[in-house]
């Protein structure tokens, strides 16, 4: 069995996310959480960076691509954007930054709402394996795990506080 | 032609008997049990070591569906399943097309039943012209044409007026009437019982005083005019407790109750199972504990298989658009053996034999010297599933298609004379 | 025998939507779920989702019904699917072709889903057990039987003023006995723990054994509405208007009519609905239909959300 693959510690990635987004960011500029994982990483950042714009959240299940061999997921929440989108800086935020599907979804799902005026990503990690041309802006860490390792999973306990853990294969992104 | 069947368990509902014994046929009749008589030669012998010999069952209800549907079936495939099912007599309902009113259809329906030379047809003629309820028959040129009885099948007779002239004319010539209680009025549009299943479904429902209300005028009407009635396809608990008080008031009746009664209950329709449209409605599972003790004590005479074949189309369509009806000849056997499963086999088999006997007014069936050789070979521990495949007759409907059920038909013998054999089946 | 809900798959995934009998809590609980994130959606600038891209959605109705038709239409429209209307009740079948013809044919085109109205009970269950596995039905309403999406848009109305569903008394009132609504209510709001559920009407409107649903039968209109929750009305058909079931609709206005003084026996708080349309003046008083505690609209809106998520569901399903 091959050793598992050693995974950054999720509440230093957060410093080095905040730390690389601070200043980058305008008053304007909204965050959006993409569920569920990067909610929790958008609320810590929208804190961190004292954002007077509200957190917006996005649950991207309508717009999977994966809909089909899936199905729909039992608990889809409502998106929230509770600021106006057309012409609006946007954040997106994610846990893990992988195949990039989750990310085409909410960029598609944003449009639904109207013309933002841009979109930029910031995700805690990014694992690699891209299967579309899409980039964040901003990362916390970077690791390289192989597909057949399974899903790196943001958790969080009941302090708030955040960690990664990797769960054995047998899912897509 | 002689028979000689070897050691089969002969079990006899009229006098109750059940025992190992050979038993001799000839000339079309019972020439002896146990030992041969004198000289006797068989043609023939059956082996019937490990099966039941009793008298041929006698279904009380079996459509021939001639003529006019002969679409759905015909005479030949239908007598050739109810000998596959034991069955060596039969009663048919008015309900053909054009109805039995005119002793010609009659007698082209006897003459052609006789000529298959399968089970015994007794006709019911209709009691009013074309069954509409309002111009009597001619009964009795029609029971010299062989009518054993009179009967407006399932058509309603609302006018009581014409009902009881009916009886009144009947009781004359002692002519028997055969009436299912129904009151149109209350039972109309309804295809359900008035009942949970109903209400949970959403069917329009026949409650049970649209049977009641119709046999306690039916009993009034028969006590006034003095008629043999028989009773048809009693349903309902409270149907059945009528009966009985009749009966020990001293009155002339008989009754009879369909298999698919005595096993299923409303509650077998399941999501909409159309094979469970029935008339009258499967009801409670209350009611149908009645219909089973009233099996057991005598109140109800005969359980008959109410045979209906149905073709697909009947059955594909939405519950309350479906046919009324299912198969029933090749079942009978088996749920008679069921229904009587805590009892010995002869009182199991007297309802279709003996009780229904009775009700046609013919000597007991019996297995003794001198009797009629109409006999049923059974297997009392085969059994078998009445799926599509193992059907004889034209209709394949049966609430039971899904069923293991016990006991099947190895040899049938009319007249002395061998009609099927389970050899022949597919 | 207790035959295998037929809505149901193998894994106890929702195929088909026939009736709520019989569906588990938890179906329920996530069809209201999602529900509630497409109310989200319907009050976006572009109200579609592409769930349903590329999916046939064939609305077949045997019994005209424009309203229904629309809200389940439009429901398959936000998810994207291609719908196509059929009125069979005025095409194939007056010239005499089955139902299970005119589905095959249907079949054949690649249907995904099918909405079915149809006026006798249990039409959708022999369609859906004679559709291919890929193909889903709903239930759009069928004879006195059910009207499954009309029961979950009226729990998840009541789930959005009342939020739990284990405190509440609610009273449904009219003629129950034709009512497919009805029955879809009982079970929606039996399963979903509401601890009594009350019927209120005469007795010519009232089915037999109905108490064996889980419902208090009432016949006397106040006692059935002191201190209830939510009073559901029914519609009473004109064709029952006047006859044998009842003697007219101004007398069954005077016992059954809901006006606002029968309406202030019930809790200060409790909301009104109504499937529609509405009789004013013959179930309902107008004061009461159009005044503060009536629902009667945002029902009409949840029930586009609800549709859409009972579409999606079945369709992630396979």
């Amino acid at each position: 069995m091959p050793t598992p693959p050693t995974l950054p510690d999720a509440e230093l990635s957060l410093d080095h996310l905040v730390s690389r987004m601070r200043g980058a960011i305008g008053a304007d500029t909204a965050l959006v959480g993409i569920h569920t994982g990067g909610v929790w990483v958008a609320e810590r950042l929208h804190a961190a960076l004292g954002l007077p714009t509200p957190l917006g959240t996005l649950d991207v299940a309508f717009y999977r691509d994966d809909f089909r061999q899936r199905g729909l997921k039992p608990d889809v929440r409502p998106s929230d954007l509770p600021f106006e989108i057309p012409g609006r800086d946007i954040v997106l935020v994610d846990d893990v930054l992988y195949t990039g599907r989750t990310v085409r979804a909410a960029v598609n799902l944003l449009f639904d709402y109207g013309r933002p005026g841009r979109v930029r990503l910031a995700a805690l990690l990014d694992r690699g394996g891209r299967q579309l041309p899409i980039a964040a802006e901003w990362v916390g860490d970077v690791v390289d795990v192989p597909a057949d390792r399974g899903m790196i999973v943001l958790e969080r306990d009941a302090s708030g506080r955040l960690s990664l853990t990797m769960e054995e294969a047998g899912g897509g992104a | 032609m002689k028979l000689h069947i070897r050691s089969g368990r002969l079990v006899d509902p009229t006098l109750g008997t059940d025992a190992m014994a050979d038993l001799f046929i000839a000339d079309g009749l019972i020439a002896a049990v146990g030992a041969p008589p004198p000289g006797f030669v068989a043609d023939r012998v059956i082996e019937a070591a490990g099966q039941v010999v009793c008298p041929g069952l006698v279904d009380l209800s079996v459509r021939l569906r001639e003529p006019g549907f002969e679409f759905r079936a015909t005479l030949d495939s239908e007598l050739a399943a109810a000998v596959s099912g034991g069955i060596t007599r039969i009663v048919c309902p008015p309900d053909t097309d054009p109805p039995l009113d005119e002793p010609g259809l009659v007698e082209m329906l006897t003459r052609r039943a006789s000529s298959l030379a399968l089970a015994r047809v007794h006709p019911l003629g209709a009691l009013t012209h074309g069954l509409g309820g309002d111009r009597l028959t001619g009964m009795v040129e029609l029971s010299e044409a062989g009518c054993v009885g009179f009967s407006q099948g399932d058509a309603p007779l609302p006018d009581q007026q014409v009902l009881m002239r009916a009886m009144a004319y009947a009781s004359t010539f002692d002519l028997p009437v055969w009436l299912r209680p129904q009151e149109e009025s209350l039972a109309r549009g309804g295809v359900a019982h008035d009942g949970e299943v109903a209400t949970r479904l959403g069917l329009p429902g026949i409650p049970a005083v649209a049977e009641t209300v119709a046999l306690a005028g039916i009993l009034l009407l028969a006590r006034a005019t003095g008629v043999r009635v028989h009773i048809c396809r009693l349903s309902t608990a409270e149907g059945v407790d009528m009966v009985r008080r009749a009966r020990s008031d001293g009155m002339r009746i008989t009754c009879d109750v369909s298999a698919l009664h005595v096993h299923l209950s409303e509650m077998d329709i399941g999501y909409f199972d159309a094979r469970c449209r029935l008339t009258p409605p499967l009801r409670s599972g209350r009611d149908r504990a009645a219909l089973a003790r009233g099996l057991q004590d005598g109140t109800i005479d005969a359980m008959c298989s109410d045979h209906t074949p149905v073709d697909d189309d009947g059955k594909q369509v939405p519950f309350a658009e479906a046919a009324n009806g299912a198969t029933g000849v090749e079942t009978l056997l088996s749920l008679a053996l069921r229904a009587g499963d805590d009892g010995s086999l002869a009182q199991a088999l007297a309802p279709v034999t003996t009780g229904p006997s009775r009700a046609l007014g013919l000597p007991a069936p019996t297995l003794a010297p001198g009797a009629t050789a109409d006999l049923c070979i059974f297997d009392p521990e085969l059994w078998w599933k009445p799926s599509l495949a193992a059907l004889v007759s034209s209709g394949k409907s049966t609430p039971f298609a899904d069923y293991e059920l016990r006991g099947r038909t190895v040899h049938t013998i009319i007249d002395g004379r061998p009609v099927f054999d389970a050899g022949t089946r597919a | 025998m207790a035959a295998h809900n037929p809505q149901l798959g193998p894994d106890g995934e929702l195929r088909h939507l026939l009736s709520i009998e019989g569906l588990p809590r938890a179906t329920l609980m996530q069809i209201l779920d999602t529900a509630r994130s497409f109310v989200s959606v319907t009050e976006r600038e572009i109200k579609k989702v592409p769930l349903l891209r590329g999916k046939s959605v064939f609305n077949l109705f045997f019994e005209s019904s424009t309203r229904t038709r629309t809200t389940f239409e439009i429901a398959a429209k936000r998810l994207s699917a291609d719908v196509v209307n059929l009125n069979i009740a005025t095409s194939s079948q007056s010239k005499g072709e089955t139902l299970l013809d005119t589905v095959a044919n249907l079949s054949a085109m690649h249907a995904d889903m099918f909405v079915v109205r149809h006026a006798s009970s249990g039409a959708p269950h022999l369609i859906a057990r004679h559709v291919g596995p890929e193909i889903h039905v709903i239930n759009a309403g069928d004879g006195r039987h059910a009207h499954p999406t009309q029961g979950l848009l009226d729990v998840y109305t009541i789930r959005h003023y009342k939020t739990d569903f284990t405190d509440l008394t609610v009273a449904i009132v009219g003629d129950l006995l034709h009512s497919r609504v009805a029955r879809s209510e009982i079970h929606a709001l039996t399963t979903l723990g509401v601890p009594e559920v009350r019927v209120v009407g005469p007795r010519t409107l009232m089915p037999p054994d109905i108490e064996k649903l889980g419902v208090r039968v009432f016949h006397d209109m106040r006692e059935g509405l002191r201190g209830v929750d939510v009073v559901m009305m029914l519609r009473l058909q004109n064709e029952r208007m006047s006859g044998a079931l009842l003697p007219s609709s101004q007398e069954y206005f005077r016992s059954y009519g809901l006006t606002p003084a029968r309406l202030a026996l019930a809790k200060p708080d409790a909301i009104v609905m109504h499937p529609g349309p509405m009789n004013r003046g013959v179930e309902i008083d107008s004061a009461v239909a159009d005044g503060p505690q009536s629902v009667i609209l945002p029902q009409v809106t949840f029930g586009i959300a609800v549709r859409m998520a009972v579409m999606a569901i079945l369709a992630g399903n396979g």
